[in-house]
């Protein structure tokens, strides 16, 4: 870093010796018996699931981010696993980071892509200086932004890096506009250049990566459910194989069924069945006593129900079909019972503020039927807009009453076999995804005799029309339903808080031998994360100890030193806060791994600090060769830290348990020592 | 942006204070106007402009209490929130303790405001709806109406000094007298016009402060650094929103700061004086008022109410009629002790026991444990050692203290049965231990035994009442008695669920200290001594109310009016935030490209760029965090972010407008351009009030969905709802 800061860019034999040697260095210590430990480690439980879901095509929804990480661990298992390890050496320095820890994880994708970003842009900064414009300087700028929509393709954690490199640009970008001997085109150009390389190409790369996601995962698999019925309905199999054909527009007379928009605490459908509510409810409050009405997890053949038209008698769709529009008033028949959807002024069993919904039984006690609902399109596009399957997003509003159909979410007890309860929601303030329901399951009934019609129910449906989703639909759906979708705030034994993290007060232990005491952990070199902490702390003291002094016209330093100074800090310090302090704002559970992008940030501040100590504030040749002895002494300690601690790295070596005990240096390590 | 009204040339003709600079400012005005006009005879023309600006501000000051006095007794029932503060107020009157997620001093201010007006704090306050009937409200809800009276003239003069120009703050103080919202959110017993009258004070006086910039040290600008401290602690002490008044003040000193730093001519002694100046007056005095609140707070506050039970046992022992004010018990614990066990966590309660196993199918089919908030027998627990069952209260054996690392068996004083914990999974906490009680008259087995730790404390010490906080560890698995804080089902008599937990984290919930303790052979001492010392309840509330910020908004009342602003003040103002972010970076951007601007707008664009992103910057510091926050937000929490958007307003077309007069200034218009703008503006704003002031002041008839309705016409967007 420190010589891309302050190269020229004629790279120099010397430089490149250093750089190859330094590249198998990182190559040898990464790639260092990677096969070994033949067993799942920690999260690999996870990633290894989605890779083979990958491979088997099927759709999966995970929250931890996008999915371009994901992607690549295919790539490189199926590259893998086709040619053996032929292939290996092609994607090395893939290979080497997506095992950084040696495990198949995230982070050392991100913190690659990050580095990359950070790098290009420097690089491209250069360029800046002497050649704009030139191949090369393209080159750089576009590479930032690839990176940068990587390493948000990665994790969402990306996005910090993305805002850092972004910051850094516009302020660059603003002196450019300060720069008086440009003409007002070439700003221009400039600033178009770097828009369309830093905004436009990365959202272009991120929705490409769900594009291939996409494109990959066409199968129906374990997380349909989350996701809407039009979304489903465009995955192989699944929901699919039901609607494939079905009609597109409802008419009166259609049979559907009714799928609750919001799916919390599950997806469900609006239900009914023989049982009645209760006369009187265990805390005492009467019920209308009529049958009960509920939204069921489950598909079966009471969730149907057919579309009437109120002034009409048949249940069956006339030939033309005539659709139903916005604003219609309907009835909902249930199919089995064939019983009409009501909802009057009674509370509702679980939810007393709102009214009860039933199907309407005649107890001929004063207690009319009120069953007209007005169909209310949400997603329409004109105030004549027709029902559609899937597509509609629907609102059913009691004519009455101007109650709304809503799903309360609470389960019923047992007389209602603790299916979900529905209600009619009086005072609805404003649009909620529980009174929105679609219709999923839809064909056109033709029996006029309930007999039939019981038959006709039971039987499949299937009629041929075809219907896609578009891309962008997909896209934001999938993308809201991963930023939306929460995973149980699960306790684990290795979480840690972001304050442990700086002070590395914890540690995960990846994986334990099954028979020795061999164990990988995930346990920083001590001395590393200390100096590497100092030295940020040092670079903000010098920081402001130097701005103050240049406040007053007191310049220590040469202009040029200054602006590094100053730029190294923005991309360093910058990087790692960035990383870092949002962690603190964040709710879900948190590992020491998260710590790993932030730190190496610190790590690359390091060395600087270190030349400017022994370039600006060491007066005398003395003084500076004592700096080198210790530089010296503190680089053989955390090398040896490191061979220290190489067992709980690596671990290919069985230790003892005093041994282990020995290196347990900090009380909270928790490091696993058997008892036998 | 923030700040830059140290600007140097922009010094010499802003530096004047108080009514000074209101007179500077019309000498401003009357200049412009004497280069455009015939001169006047100079003296006799601004003796009367100066009048007339004194009796502009008292014209706009008193349309302002007009407004919000107008029908103030009106509804005579309580509204919306009224409930909780008008409660609050009672319980300040009452002196009973309660518990509340904000700050105390906006209650303190209304309860004394009832006391005053002669509220005997009887009402109940129980829901919105309910009639005052013979009650006095009018006190506290004319003590709102005051404060909220007062932000009009605060907004004006603000305005007045930044920009210098008359209309621009008159503009302000129209959009914000006519803006409905404002006016409902003033007139009812509520935190946020006490919030908004200090927050306003705090950007005024800063304003203030800063245009004495070139007299420091003098009598106006200590006055007003000091009066910007005490605002600040006014409005941190109503509301933790107070907050962003803090960054905002914080922000302007620290660029005030850099400037008199850069300034060479100042030695380094005179930029430590400023500095140690505003340490005091914006640091040191908010934080001892602060505090002070709180002081208060607690002092009047010396009764058991409703709060106790969020708070820790030390802290009850303040309160009288708590059963642990003036208690004696006593203060170490032995073998033999009869005890109650409290979470630390607020609102999980004590460790309770009953008669009833767990169901069938939840782990093995043992007696209950679980936590239970109120007080009852069967809280009672028996401390037993772990390996004899002798009677430690046999009189013959000498006292054995409890130590810290000893191992102990807890006997439930009623059932008999040992705390008993196995590696069966908990019933709702899946990763956890189940906790049930075990044995019969207190013989069970390996799995009774717990180790008694106390937090931070070395090994052998004794543990003490009430102050000790300790940590129950299983002997046989390691884990750690705690509370998950999750309601059991029916089953469970809805208590909270017990655990034993194996991961090792500290926190609150594995913690438990011990409250009632009853042990005839020890000395009952007097609990005076185990009181809790001023800083540490202070500390304990705030903890207790940051963690309340978390909990709070999901049991919120149910019942909500529906507020809403006046929409053509508020487009109005959202229209010109857009218009000043394209305008304002424009210009910075023309500037940065080395565009000369002409002579006689280069001041009113400085003041444009500078006061206006005084504005802006105070509107996003009200606006955007409410994006980061998790709790339930109100309509009412933009409003301070709303009073920023207004002032900007008034700024921005103000310059605007002149801009226009200047680029048509060869053409007759010009003239007409500038005076007729701020005059359409202010009617429209006017009229538009004139519209909905049935919103403020209340309606009748039916709905507005209703076209019958006299307002249907209003209701201009669907998601309206009046």
């Amino acid at each position: 870093m420190l010589g891309c800061l302050k190269r020229p860019v004629m790279v120099t034999a010397d430089v490149n010796l250093n750089l190859v040697v330094l590249t198998a260095a990182g190559l040898l210590s990464r790639l260092w018996r990677l096969t070994y430990p033949r067993a799942v480690v920690f999260d690999e439980v996870y990633y290894g699931v989605f890779i083979s879901l990958y491979m088997k095509r099927t759709f999966f929804i995970d929250n931890s981010g996008p999915p371009f990480g994901h992607m690549l661990l295919a790539l490189g298992g199926y590259l893998g696993g086709f040619d053996g390890n032929f292939l290996w050496n092609r994607i090395g320095e893939e290979n080497a980071l997506i095992t950084q820890a040696r495990l198949m994880l995230m982070e050392s994708l991100l913190i690659f892509f990050n580095l990359l970003a950070v790098l290009s842009y420097l690089k491209f900064f250069n360029c800046q200086r002497h050649s704009p414009f030139s191949l090369c300087w393209w080159l750089w700028l576009m590479l930032t932004g690839v990176a940068c929509s990587c390493a948000v393709g990665i994790k969402y954690m990306g996005i910090f890096t993305y805002f850092l490199v972004l910051g850094v640009a516009a302020v660059h970008a603003w002196q450019l506009i300060g720069d008086q001997t440009l003409t007002n085109v070439c700003v221009c150009c400039h600033l178009l250049a770097r828009a369309v390389a830093l905004l436009v190409i990365p959202v272009v790369l991120y929705l490409l990566f769900f594009y291939v996601h996409l494109m990959l995962l066409y199968r129906s698999g374990p997380h349909d459910q989350v996701m809407s019925s039009a979304f489903q309905a465009s995955l192989e199999g699944g929901l699919a194989r039901i609607t494939q054909g079905q009609p597109l527009e409802v008419a009166f007379g259609s049979q559907v069924t009714l799928r609750n928009v919001f799916g919390k605490p599950l997806p469900c459908w609006l239900h009914s069945h023989q049982s009645t509510y209760p006369v009187i409810y265990e805390n005492g409050r009467g019920s209308s006593h009529q049958q009960q009405v509920t939204c069921y997890p489950f598909k079966d053949v009471n969730n149907w129900w057919i579309v009437k038209d109120p002034a009409r008698h048949p249940l069956v769709v006339s030939s033309p079909p005539r659709p139903v529009r916005h604003g219609d008033i309907v009835q909902l028949v249930h199919g089995m019972t064939t019983r009409f959807l009501n909802t009057h002024d009674v509370a509702a069993p679980l939810s007393p503020h709102s009214q009860e919904v039933s199907c309407y039984m005649d107890y001929n006690v004063s207690m009319p039927a009120q069953n007209l609902w007005r169909l209310d399109i949400v997603n329409r596009e004109s105030d004549r807009d027709v029902w559609k399957t899937i597509l509609s997003e629907v609102r059913f509003v009691h004519v009455n009453t101007s109650a709304i159909l809503k799903l309360s979410g609470a389960h019923l007890p047992d007389w209602g076999f603790r299916q979900l309860e529905v209600v009619g929601e009086k005072r609805s303030r404003g649009l909620h995804e529980s009174t929105v329901w679609t219709v999923e399951e839809h064909r056109y009934g033709n029996s006029q005799e309930q007999r039939e019609r019981e038959l006709e129910l039971h039987s499949p449906t299937h009629v041929d029309i075809s219907r896609n989703l578009s891309f962008m639909a997909r896209f934001s759906e999938l993308q809201w339903r991963m930023l939306t979708l929460r995973g149980e705030d699960s306790e684990h034994k290795y979480s840690s808080t972001p304050l442990e993290w700086v002070t590395l007060d914890s540690n995960i232990a990846y994986w334990l031998h099954p028979s020795t005491t061999a164990q990988i952990h995930l346990l920083g070199n001590v001395v590393i994360w200390a100096s590497a902490s100092l030295a940020t702390a040092a670079h903000a003291l010098l920081f402001l100890w130097h701005l103050l002094r240049r406040r007053r016209r007191a310049c220590d330093l040469p202009e040029d030193a200054w602006h590094r100074w100053v730029l190294a800090g923005a991309l360093c310090t910058g990087g790692w806060a960035l990383n870092y302090l949002p962690f603190f704002f964040m709710e879900k559970t948190l590992f020491l791994y998260h710590y790993l992008p932030a730190l190496t940030f610190q790590i690359l501040l390091l060395p600087l600090v270190l030349q400017h100590i022994s370039d600006h504030l060491c007066r005398s040749g003395l003084q500076r060769s004592l700096f080198s002895a210790l530089v010296v002494a503190w680089y053989s300690s955390a090398c040896h830290v490191s061979s220290t601690l190489r067992p709980l790295t690596y671990g290919d070596k069985s230790l003892s348990a005093d041994e282990l005990q020995a290196l347990r240096w900090k009380d909270s390590w928790d490091i696993l020592i058997r008892k036998y | 942006m923030a700040g830059g009204l140290v600007g140097c040339e922009l010094r010499a003709r802003q530096g004047r204070c108080g009514p000074q600079a209101s007179r500077a400012a019309v000498r401003d005005v009357a200049a412009e106007a004497a280069a455009r006009s015939p001169k006047p005879p100079a003296q006799s023309w601004r003796r009367l402009e100066a009048a007339g600006q004194w009796a502009l501000l008292a014209l706009v000051t008193l349309l302002s209490f007009a407004t919000r006095f107008h029908r103030l007794d009106q509804p005579p029932h309580i509204c919306w929130d009224e409930t909780h503060f008008g409660k609050m107020g009672s319980y300040y009157i009452n002196r009973t303790f309660f518990f509340d997620v904000h700050p105390p001093l906006g209650k303190m201010l209304i309860g004394l405001a009832g006391y005053l007006s002669g509220y005997d704090g009887t009402f109940l306050f129980q829901k919105p709806g309910d009639k005052y009937e013979h009650h006095n409200y009018m006190g506290m809800r004319g003590f709102c109406a005051f404060l909220g009276s007062w932000l009009i003239p605060f907004a004006y003069l603000t305005v007045l000094d930044l920009s210098k120009s008359l209309p621009a703050a008159l503009l302000t103080a129209a959009l914000l007298t006519f803006d409905t919202g404002c006016l409902t959110l003033s007139q009812y017993i509520l935190l946020d016009p006490i919030l908004m009258f200090f927050i306003m004070a705090a950007m005024l006086s800063m304003v203030k402060y800063n245009s004495c910039a070139d007299r420091p040290f003098s009598a106006p600008w200590w006055f007003w650094l000091s009066l910007t401290g005490i605002s600040l602690a006014g409005a941190i002490g109503v509301k933790f929103v107070g907050l962003f008044i803090i960054v905002h003040v914080g922000l302007n000193t620290i660029s005030d700061l850099w400037h008199l730093f850069g300034d060479l001519s100042l030695s380094l002694v005179t930029v430590g004086k400023h500095l140690t100046a505003r340490i005091l007056c914006l640091i040191v005095l908010p934080l001892v008022l602060y505090v002070a609140i709180f002081a208060v707070h607690i002092t009047v506050l010396n009764k058991s109410g409703p709060g106790d039970g969020f708070f820790s046992s030390a802290f009850q022992a303040r309160l009288t009629g708590n059963n642990l004010h003036n208690a004696s018990i006593p203060e170490h614990l032995a073998y033999g002790s009869v005890i109650t066990v409290k979470n630390l966590r607020m609102a999980i309660g004590y460790l309770h026991s009953h008669r009833h196993l767990y169901p069938e199918g939840i782990g093995a089919h043992q007696q209950q444990v679980t936590t239970y908030l109120h007080k009852d027998y069967n809280n009672m627990w028996i401390i037993k050692k772990h390996n004899t069952n002798s009677d430690p209260l046999d009189p013959s054996l000498p006292v054995e203290f409890v130590r810290h690392g000893d191992i102990i068996r807890l006997e439930h004083k009623e059932t008999s049965r040992n705390l008993h914990s196995h590696r069966h999974e908990a019933p709702l906490t899946r990763k956890h231990y189940q906790v049930t009680g075990y044995g019969i008259n207190g013989t069970g087995d390996s799995n009774d035994f717990w180790r008694i730790e106390v937090v931070n404390r070395k090994f052998g010490n004794r543990i003490k009442v009430l102050r000790s906080r300790i940590r129950l560890i299983h002997l046989g698995t390691g884990c750690v008695l705690g509370s998950s804080g999750k309601v059991l089902p029916k089953w469970g008599w809805e208590q909270l669920e017990v655990t034993c937990t194996p991961y090792l984290k500290e926190t609150l919930s594995s913690i438990w200290n011990v409250e009632d303790h009853i042990n005839p052979k020890l000395p009952n001492i007097s609990l005076e001594v185990l009181q809790p010392s001023f800083a540490e309840v202070l500390l304990e509330s705030h903890m207790i109310m940051i963690l309340g910020l978390r909990f709070s908004g999901t049991n919120d009342t149910d019942f909500r009016v529906y507020l809403l602003g006046n929409p053509v003040v508020w487009w109005l103002n959202l229209v010109s935030i857009a218009l000043y972010l394209v305008l304002g970076s424009t210009i910075a951007i023309a500037m940065q490209r080395g565009v000369q601007l002409p002579m006689e707008l280069e001041g009113q664009i400085q003041m444009l760029l500078r006061g206006g992103g005084q504005m802006l910057l105070g509107w996003m510091l009200h606006y955007f965090p409410f994006f980061l926050m998790g709790r339930i937000l109100y309509f009412h929490h933009y409003f301070p972010a709303m009073l920023f958007s207004s002032m900007l307003t008034g700024i921005l077309w103000d310059s605007l407008l002149r801009l226009c007069a200047w680029g048509l200034a060869s053409s007759p218009l010009a003239r007409g351009v500038y005076p007729m703008g701020v005059l359409s503006l202010l009617l429209v704003t006017a009229y538009s009030f004139y519209l909905f002031h049935p919103l403020a002041y209340g309606m009748v008839g039916p709905l507005a969905q209703d076209p019958e309705s006299p307002m249907a016409g209003l209701r201009w967007l669907e998601s309206w709802d009046f």
